[in-house]
């Protein structure tokens, strides 16, 4: 579980985020939505640990995060996995060196171990005879999905994912989502998604957490978000003709 | 104001990169991959500027040595001393810092602009040092490998001139070669140029490193990178100058 307790981010005299506290439940995709600008992405990035807060805490289960030195960080952050939004994989590296880069940077595992590790997480992520391509050889999907099988080469027992939809057509998004959803049951991991895919918040939504204009706004599950008569959060959720016909 | 906060910005960047690297043989084969990248690829531009650098000197020192009381092989011995005290070392930098420099500006710049280099802070890596320490120490090591190179293929260049022109005889020029040689130019060429690929790869590697935007800036960083690193190079060419030579 990851507890945010009353966090505050400013970038100069811009208040981001405004005494924000939630928890992000273990086994449970845990959303956090928001309009762009609204704060997530900061939200997320105070999370993992890339920017650092200007008051409150985070903590990883039992570990104050937030209020740890740069080099005692490392630890925690071994058992985190990123899924940022554009892969972040490094093109100079194949997928299975990618895949295999964390696992050759912490562990002293043999080749073979590791090589067997990387297939079997390209199989979690059904992705087979891809090792030697490149990324730029790799559709938007694929990137997505070696991404997401180097995040979860370590074991991490927390992931997070921002805006693992982005640029995939409707296809590939919910089978991204629906991967990350499995992964996260399978794993039993606590799994944080920063996202405005509304297909994304009603199908794999088990937490969600609005925030609008830096403050957290409502929290509740793919089902309330339903029958909730916030006003802020029905004028994001149901901005669409799609969505507003779902909800009737 | 501007210029101090990046002083002290470039200095924090150096004290990262020069931690203890997080897996030794990582680093020893990101260390073979910049060798290769910095030094191995740069080998064809710094033969051809040589050569024809080499060449063009002692063509201009045959042509103003033009004086029946002036020994020819003067003009072996001035194209020597060129190619060793400044032609070599700093010419090749400044080439360098615009090939090179602009080469790890780019690649670093683009790592953080596609979040490669959250990436890697996320999964608990050191980032500085596992991306701009192999480039400083493959620089630092290969730099003046190809310096000496550079003075050896320039000397071979003026040799070749004087042959085609028929300018001085290759007997004077190689008798030029060899007058009054002192080993202490070639150390003094040595440390200018360990410290110029010292400038090269971290004010490259901090233009790259701290660039925030898009495909743009990564541009605009890659020029910055070759500017400062030139303008150092001067700047430190004088200072080691004045400290080395007099």
């Amino acid at each position: 579980m990851i507890e945010v307790k009353d966090i505050s981010k400013s970038f100069g005299e811009q208040k981001v985020l405004k005494n924000i506290s939630t928890k992000f439940e273990k086994g449970k995709t845990n959303l956090i939505i928001g309009q762009s600008g609204s704060g997530k992405t900061v939200l997320m990035k105070c999370c993992i640990g890339l920017f650092d807060v200007d008051e409150g805490e985070i903590n990883f289960d039992t570990r104050c995060f937030s209020g740890l030195k740069e080099k005692d960080k490392k630890e925690t952050r071994k058992e985190m996995g990123v899924l940022f939004q554009g892969g972040a994989l490094f093109d100079s590296f194949t997928v299975e060196e990618n895949i295999m880069f964390p696992l050759n940077m912490f562990t002293k595992q043999t080749f073979e171990e590791k090589l067997n590790r990387v297939n079997d997480v390209l199989s979690h992520v059904n992705l087979v005879n891809a090792n030697s391509k490149f990324p730029a050889e790799l559709s938007g999907g694929m990137i997505k999905r070696v991404a997401i099988a180097r995040a979860i080469a370590m074991n991490p027992m927390y992931l997070f994912c921002d805006e693992p939809n982005s640029g995939l057509d409707p296809k590939t998004a919910e089978v991204i989502d629906e991967l990350i959803s499995e992964l996260t049951h399978k794993f039993d991991m606590t799994t944080v998604i920063n996202t405005h895919d509304m297909n994304s918040v009603l199908q794999i939504g088990q937490k969600i957490a609005f925030i609008n204009k830096g403050e957290l706004w409502w929290e509740g599950d793919n089902k309330d978000i339903l029958k909730t008569d916030n006003k802020e959060l029905n004028e994001f959720v149901f901005a669409t003709e799609l969505t507003r016909r779902i909800k009737r | 104001m501007g210029f101090l906060r990046e002083a002290g910005d470039y200095v924090s960047l150096m004290i990262e990169t020069f931690k203890r690297p997080d897996k030794g043989r990582v680093f020893r084969r990101q260390l073979i991959i910049d060798f290769h990248a910095l030094g191995v690829d740069s080998i064809g531009i710094v033969v051809f500027i040589s050569l024809f650098t080499g060449g063009i000197i002692a063509m201009q020192m045959a042509y103003n040595i033009d004086n029946p009381l002036v020994p020819l092989y003067l003009v072996g011995y001035t194209t020597k001393q060129m190619m060793i005290l400044e032609i070599s070392p700093t010419i090749m930098s400044l080439i360098l810092a615009g090939k090179v420099g602009s080469s790890i500006a780019s690649e670093i710049g683009t790592m953080r602009v596609t979040e490669q280099i959250d990436a890697l802070k996320v999964m608990g890596i050191n980032p500085a040092n596992y991306l701009i320490l192999p480039k400083i120490t493959a620089a630092m090591l290969f730099f003046p490998v190809l310096v000496v190179f550079s003075i050896s293929v320039g000397l071979a260049g003026g040799l070749l001139a004087v042959i085609i022109t028929g300018s001085v005889t290759p007997t004077d020029f190689i008798d030029g070669l060899r007058a009054w040689w002192q080993p202490f130019d070639i150390f003094y060429a040595l440390i200018k140029t360990v410290v110029f690929a010292f400038i090269i790869a971290s004010v490259s590697g901090y233009k790259g490193y701290t660039v925030q935007g898009g495909s743009v800036e990564v541009g605009r960083a890659s020029t910055k990178a070759v500017v400062a690193s030139s303008i150092l190079i001067i700047i430190f060419d004088l200072i080691l100058t004045q400290m080395l030579l007099t």
